[in-house]
């Protein structure tokens, strides 16, 4: 059973978080912190799972992670789960993701939060891996998209908002902008194709 | 940057909330806040501060925005929530728009319905008082027919899975899933929902005629459908193995045609040219749940996969991609776990075998790691155990180069799953190697692991003892006491091995720097067979003590206690050294030594030394008896360090520890008496009398019980002897000193206090040469005091012989708090006179008082609580004398309260903390003191 879906960027602010059992929400910070400095001190092209020791309540569970550009995916899973077939799951669930949003980037699970949970809810529901071939979870996906236009638009606004000022000129813009303060580094996770 | 370079810096959002550029872009405001808010949460986290005022500003307009007149559209509604689910995110906990959530549910259009069912999943807590309400929405939803709608409730179940959705729906889902005309995607969906609910409440979920439907899940057209039923059927199979057997032929078969397929039969499916990779491990772990299969043709076929399976594996990749391999590598090591799980094809078995050598040194870590771990259990079947072993080379290797701490682990615990007679030095020896520079992470493991091995294989026992003395000096931080226990345990118990520990211990102690651990081994070693090397001049008696002494002082107490044991063995072993040993006995620091259980044992051992015979000597001081055989206690301790109850052993520790500390901030029951110290006579604050007596009202002899109506004089109750009050005063921080003096008679008092109880010994002395007559001491309490104060007195003799003392005692009871105090007045004839005289007895409600530690962060939440303005009392006043800060620590010490450091911000302030104890109550009392330059001083008390 995979216990905790956590996604985090390279400086541990979470981009998503999904808890199937009920936890507080200090705990569920906590948890996050701690998975997240577990993480950090790995070096890349090391082992991707890992043993959390009592963080997840239990020596049976483990994380199972893969770093994509400025991002963490971690599953926090028991041992009734392959290790090997999560890897495969988190590659598949960043693979919709990419398509559903078309070059997926860290901004996109900020602002679309909800889509991002959605395409999540098509590939684990409760713990447990609903479905694991992309075109199925794509169509799932893109039915649901469908039905949102179809109900006039309202949902599409935000990703018209954001695409507008996305593409503001920045140069137009008679202010004095101080664009260094920024520290946000959009990836993008088109790299592992 | 790409494209995200575009994201809206501060100055244009400011820009933006001013409403400028919102027509240009043609945007709706709600639309540009939301993402406004979005952005403005990501910069400020650069500042925690920042963050949380900004949140709780947006939190605040969301909460108003639901509480408001107006009805949110169904946009706004979801864009709220959005913006919540974004907050929850972020770490800050949300308490409301729940309600607002469930009212989503019921929308009749997707987008609400959706943004509430996920906002519920996320958010909501699974015994919530909601849950009813939300139960009717999922239950209105599984009856729509409606597929999207009857998935969103699916979800939401298997998401939340409470004890009362199971109670609701634990019966209809299996309907769902087994109805014919239900949708693949739904069935998908019901299967992963009956799964979670069995997970939560197994006992809601009876077993029915759908089990065997479900059981023919597994044939269904659709993979989707198949995968999430073998979840379920493997989940259920491992309660109910009986109720779901004839899932094993179905599994088998399904499995062979996935396997045996051309990658292209299962479009969709195949991941990167690997067919069905996640419903072939899924198929795999159901088929562990049971044993191999019994009909011949079913067991031939399952063979047959499990050899294609490895077959593959040496076939050249089809991708180069690691998506390929590591698809391919899932299946391959569940295959691998079916093969060990079944235990019964000596050839299968050593093909695992030989397929997981092949990755131990494969270049991707994430396989080497999974064939260590596989390896481990294949270590424990006899066919493949020797196979096992051929690859030892490997792991030791792996042990020194690994990279990772992960995959060196998984080295440690092959090697412990490898090792046996043949090897086990050889092991032993790598893995003490490697502890020199293992992580400390794992070393306390590694040590028990050692330490087991050591003993279970050690053929020869001296062996066995270098083992445990290296590793001490390795890690001697890591030993445990259960390690060290247990060599001293096996050197009593073989008496081969007795000669050679002494021998390696004194020489492991020449070292000089030693860890504890070694003199504690070493102490104990050589107490019992010192003896035995004696012979040698090397390590005479006189240069094993020695040798041992020199550590002495470097060691902790319980040490030191098993060093002073050794030491009086030695006595008896060596009475040639017993004056040396005598002499150390005496010494200041050992017979003065400030810790009691040391001090104790020197005297008692040097005691022993001198006064017991040889004969008592050798009796009392006996080689230790063999103890006992039983299991190792280290075993236990590596278990329970492994084993899955680690967390609850944990939270046990936690919750001990917890109710130790509540335990000692329990005000710790001092006596009174030993607490105040006589304080310096200038009684500069005249503190506490403001506030605990007022001037107490003039006592009427007929509102007097207690006057001796009897007295041959007029039974009026004398003023106040003047002067008295000064002194009463005085007694406040006080319970010992001269109450009264004139010409003719002293008082004095001696008194102390427990809690509400007291006793108070009154002296009455005659200065003169003549004899009081009459003498009749009377304490009398008002009728204010009466029901608060319970006084006892004795009666005195009546006739005080000229320079004589009479003593006169009074058992005090405080029922109530209480203002005033008691009066002593006396009376007796002196000469032909008669005399009559008061003085105020100072039992002061501060007398019950009973200090308190605590800390600042209590103090000050506690001293806000008492706020109602009769729980305080102010009173600033001029100090008389200068202020001394120690003087009035002392006296606050003397008012009974503990004196509190550190606990007010500002340091020239006191503070203190008690409980005045009464019968009826306890009162809890904190007290400050402000003094300021200009030496006004303002005291604070507080009660609950």
């Amino acid at each position: 059973m995979i216990n905790a879906v956590l996604v985090f960027n390279n400086h541990g602010k979470p981009r998503l978080v999904r808890f199937y059992q009920h936890l507080a929400e200090e705990v569920q910070q906590q948890l996050i912190r701690e998975t997240f400095h577990l993480v950090l001190k790995r070096d890349e092209h090391i082992c991707n799972f890992l043993e959390c020791g009592s963080l997840f309540g239990g020596a049976d569970y483990k994380l199972i992670y893969r770093h994509y550009a400025t991002l963490y995916f971690v599953f926090c899973v028991d041992s009734s789960e392959s290790e090997l077939g999560i890897l495969d799951l988190i590659q598949v669930f960043v693979e919709t993701l990419d398509k559903c949003f078309e070059n997926v980037c860290e901004l996109d699970l900020i602002f679309h939060m909800d889509k991002v949970h959605y395409v999540l809810q098509e590939v684990v529901i409760g713990g447990m891996v609903l479905e694991t071939n992309m075109n199925e979870i794509v169509a799932q996906v893109e039915a649901q998209s469908k039905l949102e236009k179809a109900e006039g638009g309202l949902s599409a606004a935000p990703s018209r908002a954001v695409s507008a000022v996305k593409n503001i000129n920045l140069p137009e813009i008679p202010r004095n902008i101080n664009i260094g303060d920024i520290n946000i580094k959009v990836p993008s996770l088109s790299q592992f194709m | 940057m790409g494209r995200g370079g575009a994201i809206i810096p501060p100055d244009v959002c400011i820009f933006m909330q001013h409403g400028c550029v919102e027509r240009s872009l043609g945007l709706t405001e709600g639309c540009l806040r939301h993402c406004i808010l979005m952005y403005v949460l990501l910069i400020s986290g650069k500042s925690k501060e920042a963050e949380i005022k900004r949140i709780n500003k947006e939190l605040a307009n969301i909460r108003s925005k639901f509480k408001g007149d107006k009805a949110l559209d169904g946009y706004s509604k979801k864009k709220y929530v959005c913006k919540l689910l974004f907050i929850f995110l972020l770490g800050h906990d949300i308490d409301f728009g729940h309600m607002e959530a469930v009212n989503l549910l019921s929308s009749n259009r997707y987008t609400e319905k959706q943004i509430g069912y996920l906002f519920i999943s996320v958010l909501v807590n699974s015994n919530s008082e909601l849950i009813r309400l939300i139960n009717n929405a999922i239950k209105n939803d599984l009856a729509s027919r409606n597929p999207t709608f009857m998935g969103l409730a699916l979800h939401c179940i298997a998401n939340v899975g409470s004890r009362e959705m199971a109670e609701a729906f634990a019966g209809e889902i299996p309907k769902i899933l087994v109805a014919g005309d239900t949708m693949d995607s739904v069935k998908q969906s019901a299967a992963l929902c009956l799964l979670r609910l069995y997970r939560t409440s197994p006992d809601l979920v009876p077993m029915g005629d759908w089990t065997s439907r479900v059981v023919h899940l597994l044939n269904d057209q659709h993979l989707g459908v198949v995968t999430a039923a073998t979840s379920l059927i493997t989940t259920l199979a491992q309660k109910n193995p009986e109720e779901f057997k004839t899932s094993v032929s179905l599994a088998v078969s399904r499995l062979s045609r996935i396997v045996t397929s051309a990658s292209t039969d299962l479009q969709d499916y195949t991941y990167y040219f690997v067919p069905a990779p996640w419903l072939s491990v899924k198929l795999l772990r159901l088929l562990q749940c049971y044993p191999p299969p019994e009909d011949p043709a079913v067991r031939g076929r399952l063979t047959e996969c499990l050899e294609t399976i490895l077959n593959k594996a040496q076939e050249p990749p089809k991708s180069k991609k690691v998506q390929h391999s590591n698809a391919k590598n899932a299946v391959l090591f569940e295959a691998i776990s079916l093969i060990i799980h079944h235990d019964s094809e000596p050839n299968l078995l050593v093909r695992a075998c030989n397929q997981l050598g092949q990755f131990l040194q494969h270049r991707e870590t994430n396989l080497r790691y999974l064939a260590l771990e596989s390896m481990c259990t294949l270590a424990s079947s006899e066919f493949s155990h020797e196979a096992v072993k051929t690859h030892i080379e490997t792991v030791i290797n792996a042990l020194k180069t690994e990279r990772d701490v992960s995959v060196r682990q998984r080295a440690v615990d092959l090697l412990y799953a490898m090792c046996d007679r043949s090897n086990a030095q050889q092991i032993v020896a790598e893995m003490l190697n490697y502890l020199e520079t293992a992580d400390y992470s794992i070393r306390e493991e590694i040590v028990l692991k050692v330490a087991i091995l050591a003993e279970k294989y050690a053929v020869d026992y001296t062996w066995y003892v270098d083992t445990i003395l290296n590793l001490i000096r390795i890690a001697g931080d890591y030993v445990s006491e259960e390690v060290w226990y247990r060599v001293i345990q096996i050197v009593i118990n073989r008496d081969d091995v007795q000669g050679y520990a002494a021998k390696t211990v004194f020489e492991a102690l020449q070292a000089p720097a030693c860890h504890e651990n070694l003199v504690k081994v070493g102490g104990y070693i050589l107490g019992e067979f010192g003896n035995l090397i004696a012979g040698d001049p090397r390590s005479s008696p006189l240069i094993q003590f020695n040798l041992l002494h020199s550590k002495f002082h470097l060691c902790s107490v319980p040490t030191r206690a098993l060093l002073l044991s050794t030491y009086i063995k030695f006595v008896n072993l060596f009475p040639e050294i017993k004056t040396t040993i005598q002499d150390v006995l005496r010494s200041d620091s050992q017979l003065k030594n400030a810790d009691v259980e040391l001090q104790q044992r020197a005297v008692e051992y040097l005691r022993l030394s001198t006064i017991a015979s040889t004969d008592i000597l050798a009796t009392v001081l006996e080689e230790m008896p063999p103890f006992p055989e039983r299991e190792s206690s280290i075993l236990a301790k590596l278990k329970k360090k492994k084993g899955p109850g680690t967390v609850t052993d944990l939270e046990e520790i936690k919750k001990e520890r917890s109710s130790d500390m509540n335990g000692s901030a329990e005000p710790a029951s001092v006596n009174a008496s030993a607490v105040s110290t006589p304080s310096p006579s200038a009684d500069l604050l005249g503190l506490g009398a403001a506030p605990l007596t007022n001037s107490a009202p003039p006592p009427s002899s007929s509102g007097s019980l207690l006057v001796d109506v009897f007295s041959d004089s007029a039974s009026a109750v004398a003023p106040l002897a003047p002067g008295s009050d000064d002194n009463f005063a005085r007694f406040v921080c006080k319970n010992n000193g001269v109450l009264f003096e004139n010409q003719l008679l002293q008082i004095g008092l001696k008194s102390e206090f427990r809690q509400n109880l007291g006793r108070m010994f009154i002296f009455y002395g005659n200065k003169t040469s003549t004899q009081f007559l009459n003498f009749t001491p009377t304490v009398i309490c008002s009728d204010d005091l009466q029901p608060s104060l319970n006084l006892q007195t004795k009666p005195v003799d009546p006739t005080v012989d000229g320079g004589a003392q009479v003593q006169q005692v009074v058992n005090i009871e405080c029922v109530s708090d209480f203002m005033e105090a008691p009066i002593l007045n006396i009376q007796f004839r002196y000469g032909g006179t008669f005399q009559n005289l008061s003085v105020k007895l100072p039992i002061t409600l501060n007398k019950f008082f009973q200090p308190t530690e605590m800390s600042s962060q209590d103090f000050f939440q506690r001293w806000k609580q008492l706020s109602n303005p009769k729980q305080e009392v102010q009173n600033i006043f001029k100090a008389k004398h200068p202020m001394d800060a120690e003087i009035t620590k002392a006296k606050i010490i003397g008012f009974g309260s503990a004196l509190l450091e550190e606990v007010d911000p500002n340091p020239a302030n006191f503070v203190g903390a008690g409980i005045i104890h009464t019968k009826t109550t306890q009162i809890g009392c904190l007290l400050r003191l402000e003094p300021n330059l200009q030496a006004q001083v303002s005291v604070s008390v507080s009660t609950a």
